[in-house]
C-alpha cells in the first residue's frame, strides 16, 4: 500500500516536468527539422541554424539584446547597489520603509503599466525613443531588484567592522572600496546577473518604449511570431536555451563562491 | 567627526538613487494618472473615466479580464500546490525546485510560440487527440488554449512561494496533530493547509497580477477572443494612440491590483520576480 502511494507521488511530480519541458524541447527538436512546420519531424538539418547566423539583421538585434543587458546591469547594480547603501545608512524608521516600498513599486507593477507609463514619461521629456530609451527603462526596471539582493549582505556585515576600519583612519572611499564592496560582493553579483536576465528576458516594457527603428530579441520574436510559423525562431530558441544554461550555471557557481568565501573568515575565527 | 563622515556619504549614496525614484518610480505612475484626465485631442476631460463607467463594453471587459485572471491563477494553484507539497517530501528537493524555475529562465515569447506549434492544426497536441479517437479540434486561438498557456507559464511562481511556506513548517505541529488522533484529511486542512497559506498568497500575488495583463498571450495564442485589461492598454497606447483611455484603463489595473495586494495581505514578500529568476 505505501510502496504505491510512493509511486503515485512520483507520477505526478513526472507528468509536471514533462508537461514545463515539453514545449521547450519540442521547440529545439524541430529546430533540427528539415520541413517548414512544426507538424512532423522531416530528418536532420543544420540548415536553420546555418539561416541564422546568415541573417545580419537578427544577428545585429542578438548584439543590440547584449549589449543593452550588459549596460543596463551594470548601472542598475552601481545604482542599485548605492541605494542600498544610502538605505542601510537611514536612521529613521518612516524614511527607511518609504523607501523600501518607493523601491518595490517597480516589483509588483504590471508590465504593461510600466511600459505605457515609462512611454509617457519619455515623450514629456522628449527623449527620443530607440536605444536611449530601451537601456534607460531597462536600468529603471533592474535597480529595485539589485537593491533587494545587495541590502540582506550590508545588513549581515553590521556596523563593528566599519567603525573599527574608520577608527583606524580610513577616509570615506577606502572603507567603501577596501571594506564594504569586497563584503558585499556577492550580492552585488547576484544582482548583476538578476538584472542581466530581467533585461533579457524582458518583453512588454521594451514593446512600449521601443519606437520604430530598434528591437531587442523579444520584441522580434513576437512580431515574427504573430506571422506563424518559421523554423528560424526554433533554432533562434536553440541558441537562447543554450544561453540560458549559461547564466544558471554561472549563477550557481556564483552562489557557492559567495558561500565559500563567507564561510572562510568564520572558520578562522573558529 | 565620524557622524559627520557617516552624513556626507550618506548623501554621495543616495543622489543617484534618489532621482531614480523621483524619475522613475513617481513621476511615470503621476504622469500616468495625469494623462488619464484628457482626451485624444489634449484636452483636459473626464470623459475617459465617463466612458469606461457608462460603457458596456469596457465594464463588461474588466469582468472578463478578472474573470480570466481568476480561472488561471486556480488553475495554477490546484496545480502548484500538490507540486510543492511532494517536492517538499522529495530527497533532494532544492534540485527538484531548481529544475521547477529553469523554464522561467527561457524567454516568455518563445514559450507561447512553441504552444503556436503544439496547438495548430496538425499540431502534437491534435495528433494525440487523433490518436486516442476524440479527432482534431480547434485548439490555438481558444480561450482554453489561452488559459492553459498562461497557467503554464504561471506554475513556477506558484510553486515556489508555496514550497517555501511548506518547508518552513515545523514538522512537529504536523506530528502534533497525528498525535491527537487527526487523520490525514484533518492534519491538511487544519494546520498544513492554514499555516501555509501565506505562501499561497504570495503565490497569488505573483500570478493574478500579471495574468491581468499579459497581452502577448491573448493575440498570440487567445486570437483576440480574450481582451485583458492588458490587451486593453497595449491598443489604447501603440495602436489607436488614445493615450488618455489607454491610461484610465492603466488607472483601474493599478486599483485592481491594489485591491488584490491588499487582499492578500499587503507588503508580504514579492516572490515572483526576486527569487525566481
Amino acid at each position: 500500500m505505501k510502496h504505491l502511494t510512493f509511486k503515485w507521488r512520483h507520477l505526478y511530480l513526472w507528468l509536471i516536468f514533462i508537461v514545463l519541458y515539453a514545449p521547450i524541447i519540442f521547440l529545439v527538436v524541430y529546430s533540427f527539422s528539415a520541413g517548414t512546420t512544426m507538424t512532423n519531424f522531416h530528418g536532420f538539418t543544420w540548415a536553420h541554424y546555418q539561416a541564422l547566423f546568415a541573417d545580419s539583421r537578427l544577428i545585429a538585434i542578438f548584439l543590440d539584446t547584449l549589449l543593452i543587458a550588459l549596460l543596463s546591469a551594470i548601472l542598475a547594480t552601481t545604482i542599485g547597489t548605492l541605494g542600498a547603501l544610502g538605505i542601510n545608512n537611514t536612521t529613521r524608521p518612516v524614511t527607511r520603509s518609504t523607501l523600501l516600498a518607493l523601491n518595490n513599486i517597480l516589483m509588483v507593477s504590471p508590465d504593461v503599466i510600466i511600459g505605457a507609463s515609462f512611454l509617457i514619461f519619455f515623450t514629456a521629456l522628449k527623449i527620443p525613443l530607440g536605444f536611449g530609451s530601451v537601456l534607460l527603462s531597462h536600468v529603471a526596471f533592474s535597480i529595485p531588484i539589485v537593491v533587494l539582493m545587495v541590502l540582506p549582505k550590508i545588513q549581515e556585515m553590521g556596523t563593528s567592522l566599519l567603525d573599527a576600519a574608520a577608527d583606524l583612519g580610513a577616509n570615506n572611499w577606502q572603507l567603501l572600496s577596501q571594506v564594504i564592496v569586497p563584503y558585499i560582493m556577492p550580492g552585488i553579483f547576484s544582482g548583476f546577473f538578476m538584472a542581466l536576465t530581467y533585461s533579457l528576458d524582458d518583453f512588454a516594457v521594451t514593446f512600449f518604449v521601443t519606437g520604430n527603428g530598434f528591437t531587442t530579441l523579444s520584441v522580434e520574436i513576437y512580431s515574427r511570431a504573430r506571422q506563424g510559423i518559421n523554423l528560424e525562431i526554433n533554432a533562434l530558441s536553440g541558441l537562447m536555451l543554450l544561453l540560458a544554461l549559461v547564466l544558471v550555471i554561472g549563477y550557481y557557481f556564483i552562489n557557492q563562491y559567495g558561500r565559500r568565501h563567507r564561510r572562510l573568515p568564520r572558520r578562522r575565527r573558529g | 567627526m565620524q557622524r559627520k563622515q557617516r552624513l556626507s556619504r550618506n548623501t554621495a549614496y543616495f543622489v543617484p538613487y534618489t532621482l531614480w525614484i523621483l524619475l522613475f518610480v513617481l513621476a511615470p505612475v503621476i504622469l500616468l494618472i495625469y494623462q488619464s484626465f484628457f482626451n485624444i485631442d489634449g484636452q483636459f476631460t473626464l470623459a475617459n473615466y465617463q466612458t469606461y463607467f457608462t460603457s458596456k463594453t469596457y465594464l463588461l471587459m474588466t469582468v472578463n479580464s478578472v474573470w480570466y485572471a481568476f480561472l488561471i491563477t486556480l488553475a495554477t494553484v490546484l496545480i502548484s500546490y500538490p507540486t510543492a507539497y511532494l517536492l517538499n517530501e522529495t530527497k533532494h528537493a532544492q534540485l527538484w525546485l531548481l529544475l521547477i524555475i529553469m523554464p522561467t529562465w527561457i524567454n516568455l515569447l518563445l514559450k507561447a510560440y512553441a504552444f503556436i506549434g503544439i496547438f495548430s492544426q496538425n499540431g502534437i497536441a491534435n495528433q494525440f487527440l487523433s490518436f486516442i479517437g476524440i479527432g482534431p479540434k480547434q485548439l490555438l486561438f481558444t480561450n482554453f488554449s489561452f488559459i492553459f498557456v498562461a497557467a503554464y507559464i504561471q506554475i513556477p511562481f506558484m510553486v515556489l512561494p508555496i514550497y517555501n511556506a511548506l518547508s518552513e513548517l515545523k514538522p512537529s505541529y504536523i506530528n502534533a496533530s497525528r498525535d491527537l488522533g487527526a487523520t490525514n484529511w484533518q492534519t491538511f486542512s487544519r494546520v498544513i493547509f492554514p499555516l501555509t497559506l501565506p505562501g499561497v498568497k504570495a503565490g497569488i500575488q505573483a500570478v493574478f497580477i500579471p495574468s491581468l495583463s499579459l497581452f502577448m498571450l491573448t493575440r498570440l495564442i487567445g486570437g483576440n477572443k480574450v481582451i485583458t485589461l492588458g490587451t486593453a492598454i497595449e491598443e489604447h497606447f501603440l495602436t489607436t494612440m488614445n493615450w488618455g483611455l489607454g491610461s484610465t484603463i492603466g488607472v483601474i489595473l493599478i486599483i485592481a491590483m491594489v485591491i488584490v495586494m491588499w487582499l492578500t495581505g499587503g507588503d508580504k514578500r514579492h516572490h515572483r520576480k526576486g527569487l525566481t529568476k
